[in-house]
């Protein structure tokens, strides 16, 4: 069972995310080609060890997180809002 | 009469409180504090069950949850219960046990036969016996191998126990209640950590109370007790007992089954049967103790034979005598405890046999004190004897095998050697490493928080098991933010040391064959390890996995080391290279129900009801399952009417006249802000930008990937404030997906929103008469001139305030109505009876889907997630002008080529027959004989009133340029063939000129 440190509920059960894939994939820009689309949706890196990736905190505060994470040891190293706009815990706006 | 092989006194049983039970069938008694196993042997009862696969006869191996031969069925009727193990089963007065996997009787089973053809069954029997026909496997080897070879049968009737499942939060958690464990709860509790401490026995103290040791000058179980009696007392301390801690998992949460009720016939009112509980330690203390292991010589399996440190369990624990007249084997000091503690208790022990040339002086010394006879340099070649040992053969270890000695006894206590119980240790992603001294492998590097104290880890003094307990429960305190005490280490007053030196497996008399069991509950032989390392199968996985050591209820508790160091010999190199499996939950075996816990039955899912539910159940509407939702599948109007009667019945209703349905479980999600066009324009195909207030839209929206993720409706309520419908079945994820899109990819984009769904109630109004009963009940203009098709507003409706969509998902004209949900009822009601010259009547989910394909309208089964927009006919909706999510890869060339599934309508083309979902849609020409033939498939079908003939939608390959075709719907499962037409998926109304009237 990972646990999940949420920025905004604190230390939670993996059963309350639901993952969203690699975070290190960017999206292509709009006139990007072909290619650089097929390889968005279709290719990742299987690494062993440190890795970035997405939950969403889906029965929680729905926010989408980008958490690393050891894909061998499952260690979690950070826990961080994916989007710069959400007020960050403390209240404050960034 | 009965309970012959009881001790004169000692154990801790209640030797006032008779108990009686039956097995297989015959009554006995026992007392209060006896396990099944303790009262069976305290009856003389030594055969217990038959083998996995030889039904060989099995009795007693141990005094606790490592045993792998006594399992029985425990209970009858619903209750029953199969693969227990006797030695955990806490007697209680009317329990019935029965043995399993024997016909027709435990001491005459046929199927013991087996044991003659044994050479069948060897390692890897399955892969090489019965290789061939193919057709033999179905239907004659695996029946036969079925029966012959199995355990116990579960009841097949409903569990009328119910489960429980907890969670707990605490700083230390201790595993393990013997020296090591309540040394060290009472350790961290006293640093006023938050302590949980669990054990799987009924009663505190792990291996003191089946020894005869003293503790600052105390009985073992007195100090228990003291120790016991501190910890109830501090409110920081829960001590969990019947509780095993089966799982290990990642980031320090662990799993434990409280056994509630099981040592009663039924649980009391109001309590579950058993409980599960996660735990969340800071730091978890594993004191788990060791278990010994067997020695494989000859018919090490016959009843008799038994683990040494269990046959002291029964004298001392139980006040059993496990027979009268005891043989000694072991490789190692602490089997003599054995033969001491059973001479004390009256029985005779015939010889130690040691396989060490020379032994411990002290120990030999002790022997001859007590004139009990010693041979060195020996061992047990073989036990031999009808259904139970009579007598032994010993042979040297030297390999003197051709003049055994022969010595008679009923009990074979022997021991080779101790395994630290590292299970929990490797389970939390640690290695065990090998520890020569020992023999056997003793925690590793933790990679969790966690630390091994005592016997689990390798240290098998009592002095040092009470030190390393207090040393790591201060050590756990401190690491989670305690300020430690110093606690004084309890005195061990009796011990030795302990010695060992390897012996994996015994000469056989005579150099013949005998079977020579390793793992007991899986009948696998020291031959079968050879066999498998011979055939190439000798890395320790793939022995597993080729033999099956291991992979019984029992996880090869007492035979891993064992069967590791047998392949290490045969491969000629050292233990530690040849390596040990991974130990995985469940340490040991969880019944099902537990991990369901409360969500059985009704509680199986949440179900979702809309505000009109009740009127519905009224009506006597069945319902459907549409996600978690139940919607009103159709409404039986008399007796007898079938589903076909009342969706036609209800499908005419609305074509002619005028019928509401409910809609609420559409998803709805509230979108407002500056950005709200933008941020739909990215996410559907379709243009947003300038759709007028005032004004809905149908919208399809993709995948990444190009494929469409789903449709439905939309409508700008004012400027900057609109609102989504999604399908049923992807509102959640329509919401994460927006979620995702909003957060991560376009954070610029002023806009929020929310799921709606549950605030509002949706009603569908549709038939030619909709704006004449509408017309009653809205105070706005709803003419065709001022409220034309796709327009949205708000309005009253009577007194609702309420939203109005003129849309049709049936091809009628018709409106659907958003009321606040808590308005649901009334407003439903006030539609029925707004008009009553009208006779509005209701449809369910069975109409609606009719209307839809006669419509033509695309859902779910077409929504395949295969399906791109041009496949489903929606690609005019797209404006690739703009940039939208998907949009680049549903231009990949093999996705807008030729060959494309694309959506049709079908016809049947045989009158009074219909086509079936899932049939294949083949040329006529061809015998549809594998599925590359089968040009498509039918999606959604239905009889159409309208038509008056079976329809469907499919998608065929090139559909949408094959109208007017014939082909045939091929349904192989039924061999049913079905002429059909390819046609226009809009089988009604293609120009539109009925929603738009
Ligand atoms: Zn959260």
């Amino acid at each position: 069972m990972l646990r999940i440190d949420c920025p905004w509920c604190g230390v939670r059960n993996e059963d309350e995310f639901s993952y969203g894939g690699d975070a290190t994939v960017e999206r292509p820009t709009d006139y990007a080609s072909q290619d650089d689309w097929y390889h968005y949706v279709y290719t990742r890196q299987n690494p062993a060890g440190p890795h970035r990736e997405y939950w969403h905190h889906v029965n929680g505060c729905r926010a989408w997180l980008v958490v690393e994470r050891d894909t061998v040891t499952h260690e979690i190293f950070s826990t961080a809002p994916a989007s710069p706009n959400l007020p960050d815990p403390d209240g404050r706006t960034r | 009469m009965g309970q012959q092989f009881r001790t004169s006194s000692s154990g801790q049983i209640d030797r006032g409180r008779i108990l009686s039970f039956t097995f297989d069938g015959k009554p006995y008694q026992g007392y209060e504090g006896d396990t099944l196993a303790s009262a069976l042997l305290a009856n003389g009862v030594r055969l217990v069950g038959r083998s996995f696969k030889y039904h060989r006869p099995r009795g007693i191996q141990t005094a606790g949850s490592e045993e792998p031969n006594a399992i029985v069925e425990l209970r009858t009727g619903p209750r029953k219960e199969p693969n227990t193990r006797a030695t955990t089963i806490e007697l209680f007065d009317g329990l019935v046990a029965n043995s399993q996997n024997r016909w027709p009787s435990l001491s005459f089973d046929i199927m013991s036969i087996n044991n003659l053809f044994s050479p069948l069954l060897s390692a890897g029997f399955y892969y090489k016996t019965f290789m061939w026909p193919p057709s033999f496997w179905t239907n004659v080897y695996e029946h036969v191998i079925r029966r012959a070879a199995g355990l116990g049968k579960a009841s097949t009737e409903p569990d009328p126990d119910f489960y429980e499942q907890c969670h707990e939060h605490c700083d230390v958690l201790v595993v393990g209640a013997g020296p090591a464990g309540l040394s060290a709860a009472l350790a961290a509790a006293r640093a006023e950590a938050r302590v949980i401490l669990v054990d799987e026995h009924p009663r505190l103290g792990g291996s003191l109370n089946d020894e005869n040791y003293s503790i600052n000058g105390k009985a073992g179980s007195e100090w228990v007790d003291e120790i016991h009696a501190q910890l109830e007392e501090m409110d920081n301390v829960r001590v969990f007992t019947r509780t095993t801690l089966f799982g290990y998992y990642d980031h320090n949460v662990v799993a434990a089954i409280e056994k509630v009720s099981d040592h009663m016939p039924v649980p009391h009112q109001g309590h579950p049967r058993q409980r599960m509980w996660t735990f969340y330690p800071g730091r978890v203390v594993i004191a788990t103790g060791a278990t010994e292991r067997p020695l494989v010589f000859g018919n090490n399996d016959m009843p008799g034979v038994m683990l040494a440190s269990a046959a002291r369990a029964y004298v001392n624990r139980y006040g059993v005598k496990p027979g009268r007249r005891a043989v000694i084997a072991t490789n190692n000091n602490d089997a003599y405890r054995t033969a001491i503690d059973l001479h004390h208790a009256g029985i005779n022990i015939t010889a130690v046999v040691d396989s060490r040339i020379q032994p411990d002086a002290a120990l030999v010394e002790e022997l001859e004190s007590l004139s009990i006879r010693l041979l060195t340099g020996s061992t047990v070649g073989s036990a031999e004897g009808h259904q139970q040992v009579s007598y032994v053969q010993i042979v040297t270890t030297q390999g003197d095998t051709l003049d055994p000695e022969r010595i008679d006894c009923d009990l074979v206590a022997c021991s080779g050697g101790w395994n630290p119980n590292v299970h929990l240790h490797s389970q939390s992603g640690a290695k065990p490493v090998y520890d020569d001294s020992i023999l056997s492998f003793v925690p590793g590097k933790s990679r969790q928080s966690e630390v091994s104290v005592g016997a689990a880890n390798g240290s098998f003094s009592l002095q040092d098991c009470l030190a390393q307990g207090v040393s790591a429960g201060t050590q756990a305190a401190r690491q989670t933010g305690f300020k430690s005490r110093k606690m004084a280490v309890a005195r061990a007053d009796n011990e030795g040391d302990y010695a060992i030196e390897a012996l994996w497996i015994s000469p056989t008399p005579y150099n013949k064959n005998y079977k020579q069991f390793v793992d007991q509950q899986n009948d696998v032989k020291a031959s079968d390890v050879v066999l498998a390392s011979q055939e190439g199968f000798d890395s320790v996985e793939l022995l597993k996995r080729y033999t099956t050591q291991g992979m019984a209820t029992d996880q090869g508790k007492t035979s891993n080391v064992n069967a590791l160091a047998l392949l290490a010999c045969q491969r000629g190199e050292p233990l530690p290279e040849v390596g040990i499996t991974t130990f995985r939950p469940p340490y040991v075996p969880v019944a099902m129900g537990v991990f369901a816990g409360h969500t059985v039955g009704y509680d199986f899912m949440p179900v979702r009801r809309t505000a009109i539910h009740d009127w519905n159940t009224k009506q006597g509407a069945v319902f459907i399952e549409a996600g978690l939702w139940l919607r009103a599948r159709y409404y039986p109007q008399q007796p007898g009417d079938t589903m076909n009667d009342c969706y036609i019945r209800e499908t005419e209703a609305t074509r002619n006249n005028v019928a509401i349905v409910d809609v609420t479980s559409l998803g709805k999600i509230d979108i407002q802000g500056p950005d709200a066009a933008e941020f739909l324009n990215r996410l559907y195909i379709n243009n947003w930008l300038k759709l007028p207030v005032g004004k809905v839209r149908y919208g399809a929206m993709l995948r990444e990937d190009g494929m469409v993720f789903d449709d439905g409706t939309t409508s700008r309520l004012e400027e900057n404030h609109f609102f989504m419908t999604t399908t049923t079945a992807n509102a959640a994820s329509v919401l994460a997906h927006m979620e995702q899109y909003h957060q991560i990819e376009w954070p610029e984009l002023d806009v929020v929103f929310c799921s709606v769904t549950e605030q509002w109630t949706g009603i569908a109004v549709a038939g030619p008469n909709s704006r004449k009963l509408l017309e009653q009940v809205i105070d706005i203009d709803i003419s065709n001139e001022a409220f034309p098709f796709m327009s949205v507003g708000e309005c009253m409706m009577n007194n609702i305030p309420a939203r109005l969509f003129r849309i049709s998902f049936s091809g009628e004209l018709a409106y659907e109505i958003n009321v606040p949900a808590d308005y649901g009822e009334q407003a439903w009601l006030e539609l029925l009876e707004a008009d009553e010259e009208l006779e509005v009547s209701v449809y369910g989910t069975e109409a609606l889907g009719t209307m839809r394909i006669e419509k033509g309208h695309v859902a779910g089964s077409e929504l395949d997630g295969r399906t791109t927009a041009q496949d489903l006919g929606l690609e005019g909706m797209a404006n690739r002008a703009k940039h939208f999510i998907g949009k680049h890869n549903s231009e990949r060339p093999l996705l807008v080529g030729e060959g494309r599934l694309q959506v049709v309508g079908l016809k049947s083309l045989e009158p009074e027959r219909n086509l079936r979902i899932g049939a294949h849609l083949v040329d006529p020409s061809v015998k549809l004989e594998t599925v590359s033939q089968s040009q498509g498939h039918v999606t959604a079908t239905t009889y159409s009133p309208q038509l008056g003939c079976g329809i469907a939608l499919g998608l065929l390959r090139d559909g949408a340029s094959r109208h007017g075709e014939q082909i045939e719907a091929v349904f192989p499962l039924d061999d049913e063939t079905l002429k059909v037409e390819v046609c226009h998926p809009v089988f009604i109304d293609p120009e539109g000129e009925l929603v738009r009237a």
